[in-house]
Formats: C-alpha cells, structure tokens, sequence
C-alpha cells in the first residue's frame, strides 16, 4: 500500500500530558453530550480525549503515524492506523454525529474527496485550519517570505501543509461545494475574533453539513 | 529499571477434564486433558490473567525454557516475561495446548481410551469454537473467572476473536493479530495442498500410521514447506536468501542447491521430526472452517454484536497470507458495534511471520495497550 502519509500538527507536547487547545472548548461546546466522534489525522489522540471527558463521547481516530498512535494509545482513545487519502470505506454512511478534521484539512492532498467522505459518513462535519489570511501571514508574504507562525509553524522545505486557504477560500468553497455552514469560531491566539475575521483570526472552525437544497 | 529478562525455568502441567464436551461436529469426548503453563502470579482479584492461544504449529510452551532444553525459549519469549510487553510481573498468563494437539494434550496420538490404541483417524475433527470452549474449562480449572487478555497471532488471533463471541462476559480485552476473520479460497487451497501431501504419503495409512511404526515424513515435511511460503513476504525471502547458491556455483542436478531450497528442506525435516500429521490436518481444517459470521448470513458486525471486550488488532503490510485487509474486515465490525478498538498497521518486511518478531512498533503498542488495563 502506499504511505503518503498526511502528517498532522497536533504533535505530543513535551512531557506528555493532555494538549488543550484553544479550539478543543469550541468544539466541545458543539458536540452534545454522548456523541459519536470520527477524528480524522487526531494526532496524539488529545483532542478525542477531551471530548471524552468533557462530553462523554463515544471517538474514534484515525492516524498513520506511528508515533501518534503510541501516545493516542496512552491517551486512551480508541486509534485507528490508516492513511486518510484512501478514504474511509470501513465506515458506514450516516454512521457518526460528527467527523472531525482537525488542523489536518491544509495537509490532505484531496480536498474534495476528503470532505466529501466526511459528510457521508458524518452527519455534521467539524473542520479547523490555519487562516492563510491572517495579517501576521499576509505582512510575512509582504516582506517576500512564506509565513512561519504558532498555526503555520513549518518552514516552506519542511512543511506537510500541501494547500494553504483562507477563511473567505474556504466558504467560497463551501457555497460551491454544496455545504451548508453552521457555526464557525475564529480564533488567534486562544481568543475568539469577531471583527475582521479573515484578517485578524489565525485559526478557523467550523461546523457544516450537506445543504439538503442543492 | 532491570533490562526485560526472561522467565527462566518454566514447568509444563497437564489439567485432567472428566466431564464429556460436545464438539461443532457433534463428537463427544468423554474425557480428556490439556497441557498447559503458566507465568507469573494470579493476583488476589484474579483480574489479572491472560491467555495466549497458539497458531499451527506452537504449543502451550509461549516462554521460558525447560530445564531439559535451555537453549530453546518458548515461542513467544520476545514478548513475554518479566518486564516484557506481556508484562509477568503484572499479568498471570496461560499458555494451553489445543486439543487435537501434539505437545501433551490429548490428540490423534493419544490412546482413545475405548480402543486401547492411539487415536489416529479416529479422532474428531476441532475447530477454534471447540478450542474456546476446551481453553474455557481451562480457565474454571485455574480458578480464572474472567480473562483480563487472550491473546494471539494468525490461528491463535481466531481463537481471541471467537472468545468474544462465546464468552462476552469471561474477556475484557482481545489482542487479534494477523488475523482473517475467515479464510480466503487462496488460503483454503494452500492448506488443502498441504492435507493432500500428507495424505497421499504411503506412509500415512489413512492416518492410522501409528500402528506401522511409521511417520508420514514426506507428506508432512511437504506440507511445512508450503506453510513456509506462505508466512514468509517475497522481500523478506529476497533479502534473506536471494538467490544465493549453497556451494557457489551450479552443479546441474536436482540437489538443494539454492539457499532458499536448503531452508525450506531443513524447516521440513525439523517440523517433521516433532509434529503430528493428523494433528497438522485437524489445526489446518479449524483454520477453514473458522467463519464465526456465517451464523449471521456472513454479517460479522451482527456475529460480534454480542461482544463486550476491547480490541487490539494488529496487521502487518507485508502479510499477504493475512493482509491488512482482512483486519480491516474485523476493524469494521467492531466500530459498527461501537466496541473499543485500537488498530496498529505495522510497516514491517517480514510477511505474516511478523507476528513473532521482535519489532519494536509492534511490541510498543502492545505494552502501551496493556499497560493501560486497570489491574485489582
């Protein structure tokens, strides 16, 4: 098989512990208690975690890293090795609350498919990405650089990110893809921007399923 | 921290079952018993206990040694021991001969106590439901309630996974490594050549050789030949043997001449040496016959709704005996049930041998499993 692995940036933090993210409470605050969660590309398995504990979710995640499945395993979640560009045929149509991509979506090479696999087998889909948009990336790409930041924190040589986005790329996306957008945080810094969103917010959340009108 | 070490002296028993069990087949057997070890200690809650089901050709010996024998550790010795992955200063763990087995359970070669001779054709057909059952009566014998683990590789993973289907409430977590959840047509037709070269060996006597002083060498040495193939990736055969010539260069006759032939060769003479050939047609029929979703109109999902215990399966990519794919047929199942599961594709070159390899991704994720099951 092949192993064009989609690596993600939810690495273990030094120490081990449990890594909250700013974006794991919005999140959180989406799911309903109970729930059934598919993370994809979760990382150390953290996120899952929180949710867990938070909600009382039911997760899954799917991870091809080797590493990651050894400190999702020790964040007692359930972890499934598998390389998301293969798609999620294992999984039933319809079968989970929510699909998760977290941080992950800027590393998938197929987009479209990806996103479409997440909204058959979920009824809701949750995305985050790191807003290319963000002033802090756009002064970067001013002064003739590829930006380097907490979201983007690779640099241009060494990064999985395959398509860098921004907040309006993403809806425009969206509104051609069918989607129907449900809720969406932005975030920079742990907090939450609500003026000039694609300019001031580094990283995005979203909640979206299927537009049943188109 | 001590460096991992080995359990040094193991002692096998034997485990005497009077009360008669009715087999798929519908043959009863009034009595009879099953080798087996054990390592470590059960702890007071008795919660502790694992227990490792062989494939083909192993037996209850899984680690340590024999005082008798101290230079072959038991088959499993690189995962299990003190401070192993399989951890016996933690776990209480049970090795157990099959039924039908060779290594001092009751088998083909035993004597069938209503003839007065051995066996041999006589002695029914087992399969992995059987073996549960039999290794289930073990468990009561050992005062062991509820297994905190069973565990296996390829056969021995079919016999963990048919645990959670028979007994749901005597197994907290399942460790199904290199496993199918049933055989494939392919895998069939290799144990099928494997039954007919023992079958046809003059030597076999329809499988009352015992009698004739004999040992249908030929047939069985045939048969670990192919086995071999099987459990070996085309990689790892390339790298280890090659095409490298024993002697150098080519001599034009039909003597093992590649390396490859040498080895198939002697794995033949050696399995023929120690292993029963009725014994060898009985564990190759429990591997067919081994469907538990047939039941359930070949649905799995609906064979493990039952199922209450936790799941580690592990595949190996270069397994093409037991692909990946096939644990992905047993993944989907689980998480159709909403079972808890843990799924670790190891990237390693040795084909379905994996399993007993000592490779570091693999034994990792093993003992961080385990290390996360709560003990009393």
């Amino acid at each position: 098989m092949t192993r064009t692995s989609v690596q993600t940036s939810n690495s273990t933090p030094a120490g081990g512990g449990l890594a909250v993210r700013p974006e794991f409470d919005a999140i959180a605050a989406w799911i309903r208690p109970g729930a059934q969660v598919l993370d994809l590309g979760c990382g150390d398995g953290s996120l899952l975690r929180f949710l867990k504990e938070a909600r009382g979710a039911l997760g899954y995640g799917i991870e091809i890293d080797d590493a990651n499945i050894l400190a999702s395993v020790r964040n007692r979640v359930n972890v499934l090795q598998s390389d998301l560009e293969s798609g999620l045929a294992g999984f039933e149509s319809g079968s989970f609350d929510y699909v998760i991509l977290s941080q992950t979506l800027q590393a998938v090479r197929q987009t479209e498919k990806i996103i479409g696999e997440m909204l058959r087998v979920g009824r809701q889909a949750i995305v985050t990405f790191p807003n290319f948009g963000y002033w802090g990336h756009r002064l970067q790409v001013l002064k003739g650089r590829m930006p380097v930041s907490s979201t983007l924190p690779y640099q241009w040589y060494n990064t999985p990110n395959v398509h860098l986005f921004t907040i309006r790329d993403f809806e425009s996306f969206c509104a051609g893809q069918g989607i129907r957008v449900l809720e969406r945080v932005v975030m920079d810094e742990g907090r939450v921007i609500s003026t000039l969103p694609n300019l001031m917010g580094s990283l995005a959340v979203y909640r979206f399923d299927r537009d049943q009108r188109s | 921290m001590n460096a991992p070490g080995s359990l040094g002296l193991v002692i096998p028993c034997k485990a005497q079952f009077d009360s008669p069990i009715r087999l798929r087949s519908g043959a009863v057997m009034d009595r009879y018993e099953l080798a087996y070890e054990t390592y470590g200690q059960l702890n007071r809650a008795r919660d502790n206990a694992v227990l490792v089901c062989h494939a083909l050709n192993a037996s209850h010996h899984v680690a340590g040694f024999y005082a008798n024998d101290p230079r072959n550790p038991g088959w499993w010795d690189n995962l299990v021991g003190p401070e192993k992955p399989v951890d016996t200063n933690r776990f209480f763990v049970v090795g157990v001969n099959n039924l039908g087995g060779c290594h001092g359970s009751t088998g083909p070669a035993s004597i069938n106590p209503n003839s007065g001779r051995p066996w041999g054709a006589d002695f029914p057909v087992v399969t992995v439901e059987d073996w549960v059952q039999t290794q289930a009566r073990l468990a009561d014998h050992l005062g062991i309630e509820r297994f905190a683990v069973v565990m296996g590789g390829s056969l021995g993973a079919m016999q963990a996974l048919q645990w959670t289907i028979s007994y749901p409430d005597r197994i907290r977590h399942a460790l199904v490594i290199a496993a199918a959840p049933k055989l494939s047509a392919q895998n069939i037709a290799f144990n099928e050549v494997a039954r007919q070269a023992i079958m046809t060996d003059p030597d076999f006597h329809g499988g009352n050789f015992y009698a004739h002083g004999v040992v249908p060498r030929r047939g069985l040495r045939l048969a670990r030949m192919i086995g071999h193939i099987t459990y070996l990736s085309d990689d790892a055969m390339a790298e280890k043997f090659g095409r490298a010539l024993r002697n150098g260069a080519l001599k034009f006759n039909f003597d093992a001449e590649f390396e490859i032939e040498s080895y198939l060769r002697y794995q033949g003479d050696k399995f023929s040496d120690y292993f029963d050939a009725n014994t060898y047609l009985r564990i190759t029929k429990a591997l067919d016959y081994f469907d538990p979703a047939a039941e359930s109109g070949g649905d799995l999902t609906r064979a493990l709704a039952g199922a209450r215990a936790g799941f580690l399966v592990v595949s190996f990519t270069s397994d093409w005996r037991f692909s990946p794919t096939r644990s992905r047929e047993i993944l989907k199942a689980l998480v159709d049930n909403r079972l808890d599961v843990t799924y670790g594709e190891i990237d390693a070159p040795h084909g379905h041998d994996a399993f007993l390899m000592d490779d570091a991704r693999y034994h990792s994720l093993i003992r961080a499993y385990l290390d996360n099951i709560a003990l009393g």
